[in-house]
Protein backbone atom coordinates (compact mmCIF):
# COMPACT_ATOMS: atom_id res chain seq x y z
CA UNK A 1 0.00 0.00 0.00
CA UNK A 2 3.11 2.44 1.15
CA UNK A 3 4.39 1.87 -2.21
CA UNK A 4 4.76 4.30 -5.03
CA UNK A 5 3.57 3.97 -8.24
CA UNK A 6 5.47 5.24 -11.48
CA UNK A 7 2.58 7.25 -11.77
CA UNK A 8 3.42 9.29 -8.38
CA UNK A 9 7.02 10.14 -9.44
CA UNK A 10 6.28 12.66 -11.73
CA UNK A 11 4.16 14.79 -10.30
CA UNK A 12 7.19 16.71 -8.72
CA UNK A 13 7.10 17.71 -12.50
CA UNK A 14 5.33 21.19 -12.40
CA UNK A 15 3.93 22.23 -15.91
CA UNK A 16 4.60 25.68 -15.06
CA UNK A 17 7.84 27.39 -14.10
CA UNK A 18 7.01 29.74 -11.41
CA UNK A 19 9.54 31.55 -11.63
CA UNK A 20 9.86 32.41 -15.38
CA UNK A 21 5.90 32.41 -15.30
CA UNK A 22 6.43 30.44 -19.09
CA UNK A 23 3.49 27.96 -19.95
CA UNK A 24 4.42 24.68 -20.91
CA UNK A 25 1.22 23.13 -22.49
CA UNK A 26 2.83 19.75 -22.97
CA UNK A 27 3.96 18.92 -19.57
CA UNK A 28 1.36 17.01 -17.25
CA UNK A 29 1.45 16.64 -13.63
CA UNK A 30 -0.09 13.62 -11.80
CA UNK A 31 -1.24 12.96 -8.10
CA UNK A 32 -2.17 9.49 -7.35
CA UNK A 33 -4.87 8.76 -4.99
CA UNK A 34 -5.72 6.60 -2.42
CA UNK A 35 -6.76 7.89 0.68
CA UNK A 36 -9.23 11.57 1.65
CA UNK A 37 -5.68 13.35 2.47
CA UNK A 38 -4.70 13.51 -1.45
CA UNK A 39 -7.78 14.98 -2.24
CA UNK A 40 -6.49 18.41 0.00
CA UNK A 41 -2.82 17.93 -1.74
CA UNK A 42 -4.83 17.13 -5.39
CA UNK A 43 -6.99 20.50 -5.27
CA UNK A 44 -3.75 22.55 -3.54
CA UNK A 45 -1.96 21.86 -6.71
CA UNK A 46 -4.77 22.99 -9.20
CA UNK A 47 -4.85 25.82 -7.79
CA UNK A 48 -1.09 26.25 -7.54
CA UNK A 49 -1.32 25.66 -11.45
CA UNK A 50 -4.45 27.71 -11.64
CA UNK A 51 -2.62 30.53 -9.87
CA UNK A 52 0.13 30.38 -12.12
CA UNK A 53 -1.85 30.32 -15.37
CA UNK A 54 -3.14 33.84 -14.46
CA UNK A 55 -6.45 32.73 -13.13
CA UNK A 56 -7.79 34.97 -10.27
CA UNK A 57 -8.65 34.08 -7.22
CA UNK A 58 -12.67 33.27 -7.91
CA UNK A 59 -11.60 30.81 -10.79
CA UNK A 60 -8.38 29.43 -8.67
CA UNK A 61 -11.30 28.50 -5.93
CA UNK A 62 -13.39 27.09 -8.36
CA UNK A 63 -11.16 25.01 -9.94
CA UNK A 64 -9.46 23.69 -6.40
CA UNK A 65 -13.81 22.96 -5.20
CA UNK A 66 -14.00 21.18 -8.62
CA UNK A 67 -11.04 18.95 -8.36
CA UNK A 68 -11.84 18.42 -4.21
CA UNK A 69 -15.30 17.21 -5.62
CA UNK A 70 -13.60 14.75 -8.67
CA UNK A 71 -10.81 13.74 -6.61
CA UNK A 72 -13.38 12.36 -3.54
CA UNK A 73 -15.50 10.51 -6.27
CA UNK A 74 -12.30 8.21 -6.62
CA UNK A 75 -11.89 7.93 -2.88
CA UNK A 76 -15.62 7.10 -2.31
CA UNK A 77 -16.22 4.91 -5.29
CA UNK A 78 -12.67 3.52 -6.63
CA UNK A 79 -10.58 3.81 -3.46
CA UNK A 80 -7.74 4.65 -5.88
CA UNK A 81 -7.07 6.65 -9.37
CA UNK A 82 -5.27 9.38 -10.87
CA UNK A 83 -6.02 13.17 -11.26
CA UNK A 84 -3.73 14.54 -13.77
CA UNK A 85 -3.60 18.41 -14.65
CA UNK A 86 -2.66 20.07 -17.25
CA UNK A 87 -2.45 23.40 -18.72
CA UNK A 88 -3.90 23.96 -22.06
CA UNK A 89 -4.01 26.81 -24.97
CA UNK A 90 -7.23 26.91 -26.63
CA UNK A 91 -8.35 29.23 -29.57
CA UNK A 92 -7.28 32.73 -30.14
CA UNK A 93 -3.96 31.62 -27.47
CA UNK A 94 -6.30 31.73 -24.31
CA UNK A 95 -5.00 29.63 -21.54
CA UNK A 96 -6.99 27.10 -19.59
CA UNK A 97 -6.46 24.38 -17.14
CA UNK A 98 -7.51 20.53 -17.99
CA UNK A 99 -8.40 18.61 -14.66
CA UNK A 100 -8.40 14.81 -15.70
CA UNK A 101 -9.94 12.58 -13.12
CA UNK A 102 -9.34 9.00 -14.16
CA UNK A 103 -10.13 5.87 -11.90
CA UNK A 104 -10.57 1.91 -12.73
CA UNK A 105 -13.29 1.60 -9.48
CA UNK A 106 -16.79 0.08 -10.26
CA UNK A 107 -18.08 2.52 -13.16
CA UNK A 108 -21.31 4.27 -13.27
CA UNK A 109 -23.64 2.13 -14.63
CA UNK A 110 -26.38 5.29 -15.67
CA UNK A 111 -24.45 8.22 -16.43
CA UNK A 112 -27.51 9.98 -17.23
CA UNK A 113 -28.66 9.75 -13.94
CA UNK A 114 -25.04 10.54 -12.14
CA UNK A 115 -25.89 13.96 -13.95
CA UNK A 116 -28.80 14.85 -12.28
CA UNK A 117 -28.89 16.96 -9.43
CA UNK A 118 -29.90 14.71 -6.32
CA UNK A 119 -28.54 11.40 -7.60
CA UNK A 120 -25.93 9.29 -5.22
CA UNK A 121 -25.55 5.58 -4.79
CA UNK A 122 -22.85 6.75 -2.02
CA UNK A 123 -25.06 8.29 0.92
CA UNK A 124 -23.70 11.57 -0.21
CA UNK A 125 -25.44 14.94 -1.64
CA UNK A 126 -25.50 13.82 -4.24
CA UNK A 127 -24.59 16.93 -6.11
CA UNK A 128 -21.10 15.95 -6.80
CA UNK A 129 -20.90 15.73 -11.10
CA UNK A 130 -23.71 18.33 -12.40
CA UNK A 131 -21.71 20.40 -9.22
CA UNK A 132 -18.53 19.91 -10.78
CA UNK A 133 -20.27 21.06 -14.68
CA UNK A 134 -21.36 23.85 -13.02
CA UNK A 135 -18.02 24.89 -11.64
CA UNK A 136 -16.19 24.47 -15.01
CA UNK A 137 -16.57 25.73 -18.54
CA UNK A 138 -16.30 22.16 -20.11
CA UNK A 139 -17.24 18.72 -18.82
CA UNK A 140 -16.99 14.77 -20.24
CA UNK A 141 -17.65 11.79 -18.96
CA UNK A 142 -16.72 7.98 -20.02
CA UNK A 143 -17.73 5.49 -17.92
CA UNK A 144 -17.58 1.97 -18.34
CA UNK A 145 -19.39 -0.62 -15.82
CA UNK A 146 -16.38 -3.02 -14.09
CA UNK A 147 -14.21 -0.56 -15.85
CA UNK A 148 -13.80 2.92 -14.54
CA UNK A 149 -14.66 6.50 -15.29
CA UNK A 150 -12.74 8.80 -16.29
CA UNK A 151 -14.09 12.43 -15.69
CA UNK A 152 -12.03 15.16 -17.75
CA UNK A 153 -12.61 19.20 -17.17
CA UNK A 154 -11.80 22.55 -18.72
CA UNK A 155 -11.68 25.90 -17.45
CA UNK A 156 -10.53 28.72 -19.20
CA UNK A 157 -9.22 31.87 -18.40
CA UNK A 158 -11.36 34.91 -19.72
CA UNK B 1 -4.17 18.49 11.72
CA UNK B 2 -6.41 19.34 14.46
CA UNK B 3 -8.38 22.47 14.82
CA UNK B 4 -7.88 24.21 18.09
CA UNK B 5 -11.16 24.65 20.44
CA UNK B 6 -11.51 28.05 22.89
CA UNK B 7 -13.41 28.48 25.91
CA UNK B 8 -14.74 32.31 26.03
CA UNK B 9 -17.04 32.29 28.73
CA UNK B 10 -20.69 29.83 27.47
CA UNK B 11 -19.29 30.03 23.88
CA UNK B 12 -16.46 27.64 22.36
CA UNK B 13 -14.78 28.84 19.43
CA UNK B 14 -13.23 26.77 16.64
CA UNK B 15 -10.88 28.44 14.37
CA UNK B 16 -9.49 26.26 10.97
CA UNK B 17 -6.42 27.70 10.76
CA UNK B 18 -5.31 25.62 7.62
CA UNK B 19 -6.89 23.05 4.72
CA UNK B 20 -8.73 19.91 6.77
CA UNK B 21 -8.94 16.61 5.46
CA UNK B 22 -12.47 14.95 6.03
CA UNK B 23 -10.88 13.40 8.58
CA UNK B 24 -10.24 16.20 10.24
CA UNK B 25 -13.29 17.62 9.95
CA UNK B 26 -14.87 14.55 11.55
CA UNK B 27 -12.38 15.22 14.26
CA UNK B 28 -13.52 18.56 14.50
CA UNK B 29 -17.13 17.81 14.64
CA UNK B 30 -17.18 14.93 17.01
CA UNK B 31 -14.65 17.37 19.36
CA UNK B 32 -17.02 19.97 19.10
CA UNK B 33 -20.64 17.99 20.01
CA UNK B 34 -18.49 16.59 23.01
CA UNK B 35 -17.19 20.15 24.38
CA UNK B 36 -20.51 21.53 23.99
CA UNK B 37 -21.52 18.76 26.94
CA UNK B 38 -18.60 19.07 29.20
CA UNK B 39 -18.63 23.06 29.19
CA UNK B 40 -22.59 23.50 28.79
CA UNK B 41 -21.61 25.63 25.80
CA UNK B 42 -24.52 28.01 24.64
CA UNK B 43 -23.09 29.01 21.44
CA UNK B 44 -20.42 27.46 19.14
CA UNK B 45 -18.24 29.77 16.55
CA UNK B 46 -16.62 28.02 13.74
CA UNK B 47 -14.44 30.73 12.20
CA UNK B 48 -13.74 29.40 8.83
CA UNK B 49 -11.52 32.51 7.56
CA UNK B 50 -8.43 30.43 6.49
CA UNK B 51 -10.53 27.92 4.42
CA UNK B 52 -9.90 28.20 0.94
CA UNK B 53 -12.26 25.36 -0.29
CA UNK B 54 -15.49 24.26 0.94
CA UNK B 55 -16.87 21.24 -0.58
CA UNK B 56 -19.61 19.06 -0.40
CA UNK B 57 -18.54 17.25 2.14
CA UNK B 58 -16.97 20.16 4.13
CA UNK B 59 -20.64 21.52 3.67
CA UNK B 60 -22.21 18.46 5.11
CA UNK B 61 -19.84 18.22 7.75
CA UNK B 62 -20.04 21.88 9.34
CA UNK B 63 -24.23 21.50 8.65
CA UNK B 64 -23.50 18.60 10.98
CA UNK B 65 -22.05 20.59 13.15
CA UNK B 66 -24.47 22.87 13.12
CA UNK B 67 -27.38 20.52 13.65
CA UNK B 68 -25.62 18.35 16.20
CA UNK B 69 -25.05 21.16 18.81
CA UNK B 70 -28.16 22.46 18.63
CA UNK B 71 -29.66 19.34 19.95
CA UNK B 72 -27.07 19.73 22.45
CA UNK B 73 -28.33 22.97 23.34
CA UNK B 74 -26.07 25.31 21.46
CA UNK B 75 -26.18 27.46 18.78
CA UNK B 76 -23.40 27.34 15.80
CA UNK B 77 -22.69 30.14 13.85
CA UNK B 78 -20.24 30.20 10.90
CA UNK B 79 -18.14 33.12 10.43
CA UNK B 80 -15.45 34.23 7.84
CA UNK B 81 -16.62 32.49 4.84
CA UNK B 82 -14.12 34.09 1.51
CA UNK B 83 -16.32 35.84 -1.22
CA UNK B 84 -14.85 33.26 -3.68
CA UNK B 85 -15.88 30.27 -1.37
CA UNK B 86 -19.04 31.32 -0.98
CA UNK B 87 -19.59 31.53 -4.75
CA UNK B 88 -18.25 27.95 -5.22
CA UNK B 89 -20.90 26.56 -2.31
CA UNK B 90 -23.96 28.68 -4.26
CA UNK B 91 -22.37 27.29 -7.47
CA UNK B 92 -22.15 23.94 -6.46
CA UNK B 93 -25.76 23.83 -5.45
CA UNK B 94 -25.23 23.15 -1.90
CA UNK B 95 -26.95 25.07 1.01
CA UNK B 96 -26.33 25.46 4.35
CA UNK B 97 -29.86 25.47 5.37
CA UNK B 98 -30.67 26.06 9.50
CA UNK B 99 -26.62 27.47 9.93
CA UNK B 100 -26.71 30.64 11.05
CA UNK B 101 -23.57 32.68 9.61
CA UNK B 102 -21.72 36.23 10.58
CA UNK B 103 -19.37 38.27 8.59
CA UNK B 104 -16.71 37.58 11.21
CA UNK B 105 -15.70 36.54 14.91
CA UNK B 106 -17.05 40.11 16.23
CA UNK B 107 -20.55 40.12 14.41
CA UNK B 108 -20.34 36.23 15.49
CA UNK B 109 -19.98 36.69 19.10
CA UNK B 110 -22.66 39.46 18.82
CA UNK B 111 -25.37 37.30 17.07
CA UNK B 112 -24.61 34.78 20.02
CA UNK B 113 -25.33 37.36 22.47
CA UNK B 114 -28.49 38.41 21.05
CA UNK B 115 -29.56 35.45 20.87
CA UNK B 116 -28.97 34.40 24.74
CA UNK B 117 -30.94 37.96 25.22
CA UNK B 118 -33.68 36.90 23.67
CA UNK B 119 -33.91 33.63 25.76
CA UNK B 120 -33.39 35.35 28.78
CA UNK B 121 -35.35 38.69 28.49
CA UNK B 122 -37.82 37.07 25.53
CA UNK B 123 -40.82 35.99 27.60
CA UNK B 124 -44.20 36.91 26.92
CA UNK B 125 -44.71 40.90 27.17
CA UNK B 126 -41.33 40.98 28.23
Amino acid sequence: MGERQPAAESAGGFAVSRRSGRVSPDEAQEIAVRADADIVVARQRGRELAASLGFGPTDQTLIATAISELTRNIVLYAQRGRIVLKAIVGQGGKRGIMVVARDDGPGIPNVEQALQSGFSTSGGLGLGLPGVRRLTDEFHIASEVGHGTTVTVKKWNR
Amino acid sequence: MAVPILKQGQYLIASIQDALTDADLQQLRDALVAQVGRHRSRGVIVDITALDVMDSFAVRTVRDIAHMTRLRGAETVIVGMQPEVALSVVQLGLTLEGVHAALDLEEGLAFLDEKANAVRGGRPGG
